[in-house]
This record gives C-alpha cells, sequence and structure tokens, in this order.
C-alpha cells in the first residue's frame, strides 16, 4: 500500500489489523475462535468497500482516475493484448514518447493500438511528458491510424492523459491543428475503431485519439472539457473548488452514460483498478472483443454513417 | 487635433485565463468603448459633436464615423479594433443577399451548471448584451458571383465560446454547403469550448470537423479566417481545418492560454507568440488580410478554389 487515498483509510485500517491477526498466531496464545474473527473482520472489510466505492464522489474518483498505482496503456497493452509490436515516430520531426502505438493481438485478432503513456517514476515521466503528448504524437498516432485504415486493421485507442502538452514548442508546432486534422481525418477511417478512456480523459488532448464507433470509459474513469481544477479556477477563482467543479462539470463514468456521451461504462475490481491489474485487463478484453464483434457485422459504409450520425447526435439545445 | 478625452478606451480580453479547449467565462468588454463629448467644454469649437474613440495602438482620436465606415480599422495605423458579427456579415456578403439560418436557436443549461455563477443567468445577460441568441450566425449569402455558406462568430456573446449551439449551428451550415454543393467560410472569435456545458461542449470539436471532412471529401473548398481572438477549443476543430486559413493582422491565435503555458514550462514567451504573424511564418497561416480588404481577397481565393465546381 504505498499510495493511500484519504477517502480509503477506514478499510484500510481494517484491513492493517486482519493483517496483524494473521501473523499472530506463530508467536502468541491464540485463542480457537480467531479463524471466526478473520472471517469477521473480512465480511466487515468487503462490505466497508462495497459502501465505499458505490458512493464515490466524482472528486473522489478523479483521484481514482489518477492513482499512481492505476494501470496504464502499457500495462493494457501486455496483459489485455499480446504480442505487441510497437511503431516509432511521426515521418515529420519526433518520436513523441506521450503517445505508444503498433501492432499487437486482441485475443485471436490482429489490431492496431494507439495510447497515450504516463510514466511512473521522474526518469520515465520525463521520458513520456507525463502523458501529455506534443503534436508530433497526434500526428504519429494519425500516421499509424491511417496505415492501419489502410490494410484493414482495427484501431483500438487508450486514453490517459491530463490534456495535450500547454507548452511553446507544442503551439509553435501547432498543437491544435494537429488534434482538428485527427477528429477530420478520424471519422473517415473505414474499419472499426474503439477508443477507451482508462484513466483522465482530458479535453481536446484525450479526444485527439478519441473519434470512434464505440467509446468506452473505464467505471473510475474521467472525461471532461476541462480539468476540474482549471475549471474552479476560472469559474470559483479558486482551484482548490475542484472537488465543486468536478461535480458540476458532469465528468463520471456513470453521469456521461446517462447523458448518453459513452457507449458504454467498463467495471473495475472491487476499489478501483489499481488494486488488480489483471482482473482489469481481463474485464476490458471481454469489453474491447465483445464490441469488435458487433462492429465487424455492420457494413463498413453503415458503421461510417452510424459513427458520424453519433458525433452527429451530441448536443442540448432548443430549436427555438 | 486635440484629442477631447485621453482615457484608454480598450480593455485587455483577459485571454490569460484561457485553458485547453475552453473559454475563460468573460464578463470582459472587447467592444469599444464610447466617449460621447460634451459640447459644454472649453475646447468645444474645434470639436465635432459625435462619438469619438481612441485608437489604443496609435493613440489618435477617430471619429466614430469614420470607424465604421472603415468596419472598425484605424485609418492611421490599421489597428483592428473588435467588431461583431453581424458588421462583418455585412461587409462581406452583396446587399440583401445574406439569409440567415437556425436564427432562432437557443442553449438549454443541460447540466443545471452552477458555479459562483449560474449558466442559465449568463446566457439571459449575454442575449440582453449582444442582442443576439449564441455565439455564431450562420447562413447563405453572396460573396462576387458566388454562393457561400457562411458562419461567423461573435466574441462578445460569452467570448465566443462553443457550445451545444455553435458546434449544431456550424454542423448544419457546412452540411447544408455540403448538400447544395457551396464553398463555406467560417470566420472564429472563440476562447473555445463553453465549459458549461461540459462534455457537451467537447463533443462539438468532433461534430465540427467531422461535418468539414464530409465537405471537403466532396470536392468542396472550405475557407477558415481567424480573428482576434481564436483560441484552445474552436482553434482544435473547424478553425484550423480550412483549405486555406486566413486571419486579420495581429490576432491571437493558440491552443493554451499564454499564463497556462508559463506556468507549466516556468519560461518565458517568444516574443509576438501565439499572433497571427507568429504563427505566418510558423507555416499555419496562408496570409494575413486587412479586414478591409477581406471581401475582395476572399472573392479573389473563390474565383480560384470554384474554378471547376460543378453545380451538383
Ligand atoms: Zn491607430
Amino acid at each position: 500500500m504505498k499510495h493511500l487515498l484519504d477517502f480509503e483509510k477506514p478499510y484500510i485500517d481494517l484491513q492493517r489489523r486482519l493483517e496483524e491477526l494473521r501473523e499472530q498466531p506463530e508467536e502468541t496464545d491464540v485463542p480457537l475462535d480467531i479463524g471466526d474473527e478473520i472471517r469477521q473482520l473480512e465480511e466487515k472489510i468487503e462490505a466497508k468497500k462495497r459502501e465505499l466505492y458505490s458512493n464515490l464522489s466524482a472528486w473522489q474518483r478523479v483521484q481514482l482516475a489518477r492513482h499512481p498505482q492505476r494501470p496504464y496503456s502499457l500495462d493494457y497493452i501486455n496483459k489485455t493484448f499480446s504480442g505487441f509490436s510497437e511503431l516509432h515516430g511521426d515521418r515529420l520531426f519526433h518520436d513523441d514518447h506521450a503517445i505508444v502505438a503498433g501492432f499487437a493481438m486482441l485475443g485471436e485478432r490482429r489490431v492496431m493500438v494507439v495510447g497515450t503513456q504516463k510514466g511512473r517514476d521522474t526518469k520515465e515521466n520525463i521520458k513520456r511528458n507525463f502523458g501529455c503528448a506534443h503534436p508530433e504524437g497526434y500526428r504519429k498516432a494519425l500516421r499509424i491510424m491511417g496505415m492501419a485504415n489502410r490494410f484493414g486493421l482495427p484501431i483500438v485507442c487508450l486514453i490517459d492523459t491530463a490534456g495535450a502538452y500547454p507548452g511553446v514548442a507544442a503551439e509553435e508546432r501547432h498543437i491544435a491543428k494537429a488534434i482538428a486534422i485527427n477528429l477530420r481525418e478520424m471519422t473517415l477511417f473505414s474499419v472499426p475503431m474503439i477508443s477507451v478512456v482508462i484513466g483522465e480523459g482530458g479535453s481536446g488532448g484525450a479526444l485527439g485519439i478519441g473519434v470512434s464507433d464505440r467509446t468506452l470509459i473505464l467505471e473510475n474513469a474521467y472525461y471532461s472539457v476541462i480539468s476540474p481544477e482549471g475549471c474552479a479556477a476560472i469559474l470559483w477563482k479558486d482551484r482548490a473548488a475542484a472537488p465543486q467543479a468536478a461535480e458540476a462539470l458532469k465528468i463520471t463514468a456513470n453521469d456521461l452514460h446517462e447523458l448518453n456521451l459513452v457507449d458504454e461504462v467498463v467495471p473495475e475490481p472491487l476499489g478501483g483498478a489499481h488494486n488488480d491489474h489483471n482482473a482489469m485487463a481481463d474485464t476490458l478484453r471481454d469489453a474491447l472483443l465483445r464490441n469488435l464483434n458487433e462492429l465487424e457485422q455492420i457494413d463498413p459504409e453503415i458503421r461510417l454513417q452510424e459513427r458520424y450520425a453519433k458525433y452527429r447526435r451530441h448536443g442540448k439545445y432548443i430549436e427555438g | 487635433m486635440v484629442p477631447p478625452m485621453a482615457d484608454t478606451p480598450k480593455k485587455t480580453l483577459g485571454l490569460e485565463t484561457v485553458e485547453p479547449a475552453v473559454t475563460p467565462p468573460t464578463d470582459v468588454e472587447p467592444a469599444i468603448e464610447k466617449k460621447p463629448v460634451s459640447p459644454g467644454t472649453s475646447r468645444k469649437r474645434e470639436i465635432p459633436q459625435g462619438l469619438w474613440t481612441k485608437c489604443p495602438e496609435c493613440g489618435e482620436m477617430i471619429f466614430d464615423k469614420e470607424l465604421e465606415e472603415n468596419l472598425k480599422v484605424c485609418p492611421h495605423c490599421t489597428h483592428h479594433f473588435p467588431t461583431t458579427a453581424w458588421d462583418r456579415i455585412n461587409a462581406l456578403t452583396e446587399p440583401e443577399s445574406f439569409q440567415e439560418t437556425e436564427a432562432d436557436m437557443i442553449s438549454v443549461d443541460t447540466l443545471e451548471f452552477t458555479g459562483t455563477a449560474a449558466y442559465a443567468d449568463k446566457l439571459e445577460k449575454h442575449k440582453e448584451k449582444t442582442g443576439l441568441k449564441d455565439a455564431v450566425i450562420t447562413g447563405i449569402g453572396r460573396m462576387g458571383d458566388h454562393e457561400v455558406a457562411l458562419g461567423v462568430m461573435d466574441f462578445n456573446f460569452l467570448g465566443g465560446s462553443m457550445g451545444s449551439v455553435v458546434g449544431e449551428k456550424i454542423t448544419r451550415i457546412i452540411e447544408l454547403a455540403t448538400e447544395r454543393r457551396l464553398p463555406a467560410i467560417v470566420i472564429s472569435s472563440s476562447g473555445g469550448a463553453r465549459m458549461y456545458e461540459g462534455m457537451f461542449s467537447l463533443m462539438q470539436l468532433a461534430k465540427t470537423s467531422a461535418a468539414i471532412a464530409y465537405h471537403g471529401r466532396q470536392g468542396l473548398p472550405y475557407l477558415s479566417v481567424l480573428t482576434h481572438p481564436t483560441t484552445a477549443g474552436v482553434m482544435a476543430s473547424y478553425a484550423s481545418l480550412g483549405d486555406l486559413i486566413i486571419s486579420e493582422p495581429k490576432a491571437m491565435i493558440g491552443f493554451a492560454g499564454p499564463r497556462v503555458i508559463k506556468d507549466t514550462t516556468q519560461s518565458e514567451l517568444p516574443e509576438g507568440f501565439q499572433t497571427a504573424e507568429f504563427l505566418m511564418e510558423r507555416g499555419l497561416i496562408d496570409s494575413i488580410i486587412d479586414r478591409t480588404e477581406m471581401k475582395a481577397r476572399i472573392t479573389e481565393y473563390l474565383d480560384y478554389l470554384c474554378l471547376n465546381l460543378k453545380k451538383g
């Protein structure tokens, strides 16, 4: 338990007591009913967890989405997929390590997988730029998706980024245009496309690899037009109002699903994806394969029309 | 001539608060501040009756009628004052030719967004202030011999922010252009996506870009005109997708706001950063055109781009 979130403490304390109990028998005089006590404690922990994780606030989910032990794109690429064969570079300028892409097997299927990639430690975060891509990252993604499209490989995009990088070089090389081009071109790829928000879905930087036939989101991930802190800074004039902003923006998986802004919520193991990488990876594989099976039944032209219609529907207004 | 009043009429736009894909709430007034000249001053013999505006760039006082006739461009130094969507439409299209589409579409507060101020109240305030229903006007008009589908944003309405109405109206006018095989032009002026509409706003980026994808696939030209300021979500969608990308001089153009960039990178910004001129030098913009020349130059571009356009 290296990284503890505040709201996890109630059951973590119980968990510690459980571990103490389990270690005790060797050393002390053990009452015979300790087995019962352990079982009771286990049940209590389970109940506590269920109660806790079914009532999380938007802000608590944001904490889970940013959890440093949460599986990142490469964790899924190695566990949900197999045989990953990475491809590099935008053929124009650079190989942006904030986005990874390459061939992979999904079950028995050959697909192209693309994902924004965060780092686990300082060294890796420097390499990955904290998962915030520059224009060349979006161009790399586009080049590789374009190739997948030409050779009929389905595309899976994994989204986990606080946003596109707000830096001088990114602006000088036209980050906004790079994202816009991806939005336009991804509309027209005729292969099946699935995107999954696995952690943070940070605004245009997330959408830049997010246009798809099916948009999936993990139970504790979020997807937002602006970071809760950024929204709080502008509308509340105080970044500390981020929890209120997170609530107001309706950014949780369940909120977005209710608003028809995502197609499917993928459940996470109890306590969040970081508690069980393998179980999470398996659940995601099942969801991806089921969606891919469905999409492959559809005629490519119809699939394109449906993709257009899906984005066409997004928006609430009064005709007047 | 001695300027009748020396106040600086222009406030800053407050763009430092722009975050990626999002607009600031902008209670900012980018419009020109009028200074009525009292006939009772001691200089009254030198000053004609009426309204004057001081140019923030060159300091000259400009008679408002002259400023209006020059499309709110300073006749002394060509400083481009903020203007409105309707003024742009009137300046660009042939008289009586513009027919507005979706004129009555209005925003709804789907998320019931209440931060420090309620979105619903903001909408009412800006409708009243601008006389507009939302931040874009769309329609079909004529420029020279060309019938064009036109979308013109207005920064005065909630910072030109893009919510569902802006996204839907832009999408519909592009779709209409595709259907009627017309060139499309969008004149942008926006702080970005409208955060009061949450993810509905972000999805407008994808929706408008998708409409442009199909317009382009039909071999139809799309021109994007950037005006001060065009940033964030609008820049990350239709404003960046023109076959031609044109800008007014000195327009501020970018994705992230300068304050955010400074805070993130802890470094100084280069001179002229995120201006039209800076971005033309770096390959984004085809041409920078004065507002007074915009109609003639766009019409000329259309003469080339529509040369082989067959009416379907
Ligand atoms: Zn001037």
